[in-house]
């Protein structure tokens, strides 16, 4: 598990397995060393199953009016005064259960996180890889509306283009577009990064003789690229998807408490601490706490987890 | 330094030209402008009609060029929804946003600053790590709930701070400002503490790790050698070094400022142009995005032009070379 002795290690490694060869690895080493990564893996993959598994961990489903009851509406978490054993971190405005709320919303919200971020990934790596390969004037204008893009925060661009695209799809109905919406618009929040990144090492990677052959062997240019150049330039991506990953959360939940976001009928963590928000001032403050806690905790071990893979994978720090 | 000036000024024309381009793009076909006007019952010739009298049957370039002449005399269309001019709904909602991102500005880059340096001056301090790990949460934490968390303690259990709207506010013409009466300052607490929390905690992550820097290279050993008093190294030569990187940090952040500004004004119910906003996102408004959106350029390449001249202010060495200085 040692870090010193690089070249022989890799000889060896090379004949393992892949497990072992990733048991013996720095980055390995450098996650077993510290704690808070560790601790913040634990809860970011114990979060995700959670969302995996919600309707088997779930008490209830929230989302089916048969178990809902109007009655059950707004009660404080079991071990409160009027709290029901049978709702654990109690209820919200309508009578559901919170805590089997939380486990959809966490569901919703990083499935819309993941959409987004990959989107955003897919565009941002294909727009980078031609503005690298090709050069030139299509270079000039990808990475200009890249430079200005990025003079405008991301929210706001996402805000826009959830407006924009509402508007174009007039007529049709909010709630079966607002996911997709919402991935669109963060994809086209976030695309920046991969594209600055990658266009970088495609600079770099074009000149080299294994690209120059495969063009004279007279492979076309997109074969080339994707093929190719791509998995020698795909490295630094990982550290950017993490880092997004979290961003691509807040933003989300910050479009959906807003109110442009996901619509009450299909919640995520935004969406149910909007709903709470507006039930603060009736002193009913677990409807709001829980799901921004909940919230908090993830992009925070989210968070956690990008700064130590950004200070892993780089050289300079080892 | 004038030709270095002339590039900043012209790349700042170009960008705004670009942004408006794409404000002109969505004034223009997304939303039809026609079917906002007239109502639902017009006949295709009344269309026809009013399509040509707007001039929307000109070719694209003559129809921009009219945008932006218009766009330059201060008119940027009416909105569909309020039926008023949209440069009318901007001014009056712009004095409560410049107020509120202006005092959060002032409150991240001060209290910012205080902790950065105590924090690198008394590294292995208590206070400096408790600090420090708490920043760590301030980054990671959505400004939404923040703001969600201040109305809970100080304005639901509490009862000291109202939770919504600017209070009395005083008016100077067409400005209006809160600061000269107590509701007016009790109102802007709250706001300004959600918006500027994440800049503070990364402007004073910043100065720390610039100020450890500076404090280890060889001319602030050569000043604790040549027998200067601790305050005068700390002060005078080691913070005043941190500050080009700071200065442009912090500048670059004001576009975050308004970024977030969105998200505190709907949280408190602040009447600025960002809560403005939001509300013309929801009802798809889209003449009053579109001046949004150019409003927002205009202050950021504003911004990142007095960003630039900045540095000829702090840093002597660019005075007179010309050079661009590195990001």
């Amino acid at each position: 598990m040692s870090s010193t002795t690089a070249p022989a290690a890799t000889s060896a490694s090379a004949r393992k397995g892949r497990i072992a060869r990733i048991l013996d690895s720095d980055i390995y080493a450098s996650f077993r060393s510290s704690k808070v990564t560790m601790l913040a893996a634990f809860v970011v993959v114990v979060m995700m199953l959670a969302a995996l598994l919600a309707p088997v961990l779930a008490t209830m489903n929230p989302f089916d009016p048969a178990q809902v009851f109007l009655m059950n509406a707004s009660l404080p978490p079991s071990w409160l005064p009027n709290g029901d054993p049978q709702f654990v971190i109690g209820t919200d405005d309508q009578g559901r259960d919170l805590y089997s709320a939380i486990l959809y919303g966490l569901r919703v919200s990083l499935a819309v996180g993941f959409a987004g971020v990959a989107l955003a990934a897919t565009l941002g790596i294909g727009l980078g890889l031609i503005a690298g390969y090709f050069g030139g004037r299509v270079d000039a204008i990808i990475m200009r509306v890249a430079d200005i893009q990025l003079t405008f925060p991301a929210i706001l661009i996402a805000l826009l283009v959830d407006g924009v695209v509402h508007a174009l799809l007039k007529g049709t109905n909010r709630e079966g577009t607002a996911f997709w919406v919402l991935a669109l618009s963060i994809g086209l929040s976030f695309w920046v990064q991969y594209a600055r990144t990658i266009r970088g090492s495609t600079l770099v990677e074009r000149n080299k003789d294994y690209v120059q052959a495969a063009r004279l062997v007279g492979l076309p240019a997109p074969v080339i690229m994707v093929r190719h150049v791509l998995p020698n330039v795909i490295g630094p991506v990982l550290v950017i998807l993490t880092i997004n990953l979290g961003l691509a959360i807040i933003t989300e939940a910050t479009l959906s408490f807003l109110g442009v976001g996901l619509p009450p009928t299909q919640p995520s963590l935004g969406t149910l601490i909007n709903i709470g928000n507006q039930y603060l001032f009736s002193g009913d403050w677990w409807i709001v706490a829980f799901p921004g806690a909940t919230l908090a905790v993830l992009v925070l071990a989210v968070n956690l987890l990008g700064d130590w893979l950004r200070d892993a994978l780089n050289p300079k720090l080892r | 330094m004038v030709a270095y000036l002339i590039r900043s000024v012209v790349q700042a024309a170009l960008v705004m030209l670009a942004v408006a381009f794409i404000a002109f793009s969505m004034f223009r076909y997304v939303g039809d402008p026609i079917a906002s006007i007239v109502g639902q019952d017009a006949t295709i010739r009344d269309r026809q009609e009013l399509a040509e009298s707007l001039g929307l049957n000109d070719p694209f370039p003559v129809q921009f060029g009219r945008f932006l002449a218009n766009a330059l005399q201060g008119d940027l269309g009416i909105s569909y929804r309020q039926g008023r001019p949209v440069v009318d709904l901007l001014v009056e909602r712009l004095p409560a946003t410049i107020e509120l991102a202006l005092l959060s500005a002032l409150f991240a880059f001060l209290i910012g600053l205080a902790l950065g340096v105590y924090a690198a001056l008394n590294r292995h301090g208590v206070f400096a790590n408790i600090v420090m790990a708490l920043s760590l949460i301030g980054v990671s934490l959505p400004t939404f709930l923040i703001g969600v968390g201040l109305i809970f303690l100080f304005a639901v259990q509490l009862r000291w701070l109202p939770s919504f709207g600017r209070g009395e506010t005083v008016a100077f013409g067409w400005w209006t400002t809160g600061l000269l009466t107590e509701s007016g300052l009790k109102s802007l607490i709250m706001p300004v503490v959600t918006l500027g929390f994440y800049q503070l905690t990364l402007i004073m992550r910043l100065v720390r790790a610039e100020m450890l820097e500076v404090l280890r290279t060889d001319y602030v050993k050569f000043a604790r050698a040549r027998g200067l008093s601790e305050r005068a190294i700390n002060f005078r030569h080691a913070l005043r070094n941190t500050m080009v990187p700071v200065v442009t940090i912090a500048g670059l952040q004001l576009g975050s400022v308004i970024a977030f500004a969105i998200v505190t004004e709907t949280v408190f119910n602040w009447p600025g142009l960002g809560a403005l906003f939001v509300k013309s996102v929801e009802v798809v408004d889209i003449p009053v995005m579109a001046a949004y959106l150019m409003f927002v350029g205009l202050v950021f390449v504003v911004v990142n032009l007095v960003v630039d001249l900045t540095y000829f202010v702090l840093d002597p060495r660019l005075r007179g070379t010309g050079a661009v200085p590195a990001r």
